[in-house]
């Protein structure tokens, strides 16, 4: 039985912590709406996330009523549509735009799985497919995309590479007006996870069940707050202090993760336990580096604390949830945490400390502003740094870069909301043209020869 | 089925009486209380049993805030099972 401090307690991390369940998503399985046509497809699409999804909002509100815990997006995955738009991948399009409508229709926030798996190689279709993502996120609003170009086992597709350089440039072109938002509904991946319920990265992988429901929790406020608590303790106590917080807030997620399964009639997935932070105040993963010790995120140190911060969280979350997925550690976004917000604007974070800190935490380069003059292979050659990170540690690793149309260093790019405003920050300027127009296959390394 | 009501705010008189008269109308019944004062500050905790309520638990936790506004206290409700959660094992 609980006690009194324990009621307190949750309580306080609500209304004071910022403590929330940051994500219900229902995967769904598109496998079965592969029709003869472009537009028989959609239809089929359209139709069957409606149905699944139906009470997806509803259902939500209803915990968050009931356990007194905020519940703050509700959103759908679905199977990469470059698959079920194999046989008409020029009209990829129609389906995504019924993707986006069936968003609007169930009052989600995001809908992710606007995707391609060319990790080993892009097929034909996968190549034509790849060349609709501008327009298509240019044209719809709640729809995200994510493209795999290399993984582990595989090595990295470096033509696949090259040409979502040119894609997320492009994309930035076609929504310039505001500041090249499609990208920040873009992210290129090594090793994607096919149970990812965070956006812009989810998909519906095509090992997963027909319907089912992944969590992700969040909660660096909470975090920050119990560090708060034990100000002069060594390292070892910090990091037992992060390994309990961490699973309270998983236990919470697997509650919620748990009931929601139950009542929309889908299989339990996982739960994500990832320290995502909003650019609110007080939900900063930067802040939680920074109450360990650092002057700001960044400065040497900021690598090691964020190992131990993304370790501690992983060790407290699998002890509390019963399955356990998606990226699971701590997110690093630039433009959606305030503490990062500020030591980029004050110029003291880099994006080749960012890129240590990828080594060492889930995802990676993660909304970005760079600017608008940005090449495409110089964005290419940030991908397969990236991924070459992913590759050979066996993370997952990801870009998400948003070169700002006219923007130079220093301006600022504002997307609003969770998405958050970041200043426009400076990259390398020697070119990496030759290497990326070589393309072909970066190998995969030796220690994935595990067979 | 259990809930747990949480009162915290200034004290002041008969903060006990206007929630257990709510909860009664409710149809939920008290089971445990436990209640301080530290400083001028009230806090109390309320188990309750909800399974004779005739609304949804998140329907009756909306209405329990907007009462407590009214008494100028901070009122929760929810569902036993969160605590359970997230601080046993």
């Amino acid at each position: 039985m609980f006690n009194k401090f324990d009621v307190l307690e949750t309580i306080n991390m609500v209304e004071k912590e910022h403590l929330d369940i940051r994500t219900i998503t229902m995967g769904i399985s598109l496998l079965s709406c592969i029709r003869a046509t472009a537009k028989e497809t959609a239809d089929a699409v359209y139709d069957i996330v409606c149905k699944k999804a139906e009470n997806i909002v509803k259902t939500a509100a209803d915990l968050s009523g009931e356990y007194g815990i905020p519940i703050v997006n509700k959103r759908v995955s679905v199977t990469p549509v470059s698959l079920i738009t194999a046989g008409f991948p020029e009209e990829a399009p129609l389906i995504g735009r019924a993707l986006d409508r069936a968003a609007h229709t169930l009052g989600i926030d995001f809908l992710g799985g606007y995707s391609a798996l060319v990790h080993k190689g892009t097929a034909d279709y996968e190549e034509k497919f790849l060349r609709t993502i501008p327009e298509t996120l240019a044209t719809t609003e709640r729809l995200c995309s994510s493209v795999n170009v290399g993984s582990s086992k595989s090595g990295i597709n470096m033509d696949a590479v090259r040409q979502m350089g040119e894609i997320i440039k492009e994309t930035a072109r076609l929504t310039e007006k505001n500041d090249g938002l499609g990208c920040a509904k873009l992210v290129v991946f090594c090793n994607a996870v096919e149970d990812n319920p965070f956006m812009a990265g989810a998909f519906h992988g095509v090992g997963e069940a027909d319907t089912v429901i992944n969590v992700g929790v969040s909660g660096p406020g909470v975090v920050e707050h119990a560090l708060k608590s034990i100000p002069d303790a060594d390292l070892t106590e910090v990091a037992e202090t992060i390994k309990r917080t961490a699973f309270k807030i998983t236990r919470a997620g697997q509650l919620i993760a748990k009931e929601a399964s139950q009542r929309l009639g889908a299989r339990f997935g996982i739960v994500d336990l990832s320290l995502a932070p909003t650019p609110a105040r007080g939900d900063s993963v930067a802040a939680i580096l920074e109450e360990v010790g650092l002057e700001s995120v960044g400065t040497h140190g900021t690598t090691a604390i964020l190992a131990m911060l993304n370790d501690a969280v992983k060790k407290g979350g699998v002890m509390a949830s019963s399955r356990v997925g998606g990226l699971s550690g701590a997110f690093i976004p630039v433009s959606e945490d305030i503490g990062m917000i500020e030591a980029a604007e004050a110029g003291k974070i880099t994006l080749d400390k960012l890129e240590a800190m990828t080594c060492v935490c889930s995802v990676g380069l993660d909304m970005i502003a760079i600017s608008g003059s940005t090449s495409a292979s110089t964005i290419s050659a940030m991908i397969a740094d990236e991924a070459a990170i992913g590759m050979v540690n066996n993370k997952t690793t990801a870009v998400r870069v948003i070169p700002a149309p006219g923007k130079k260093v220093g301006e600022w790019v504002n997307f609003g909301g969770l998405l958050g405003r970041a200043p426009v920050m400076p990259v390398h300027e020697s070119s990496a043209e030759k290497f990326i127009s070589r393309g072909g296959l970066i190998p995969a390394p030796i220690h994935s020869f595990k067979n | 089925m259990h809930a747990v009501v949480t009162v915290t705010g200034k004290d002041k008189k008969g903060i006990i009486a206007e929630v257990s008269r709510f909860l009664a109308e409710k149809n939920a019944n008290i089971e445990d209380i436990s209640q301080t004062i530290l400083g001028e500050y009230f806090a109390m905790i309320m188990l309750v049993d909800i399974s004779g309520i005739q609304e949804e638990l998140s329907v009756l936790a909306k209405e329990c805030a907007e009462m407590g506004k009214q008494i100028g206290m901070s009122v929760h409700v929810q569902h036993e099972d969160i605590f359970n959660a997230m601080h046993n094992i």
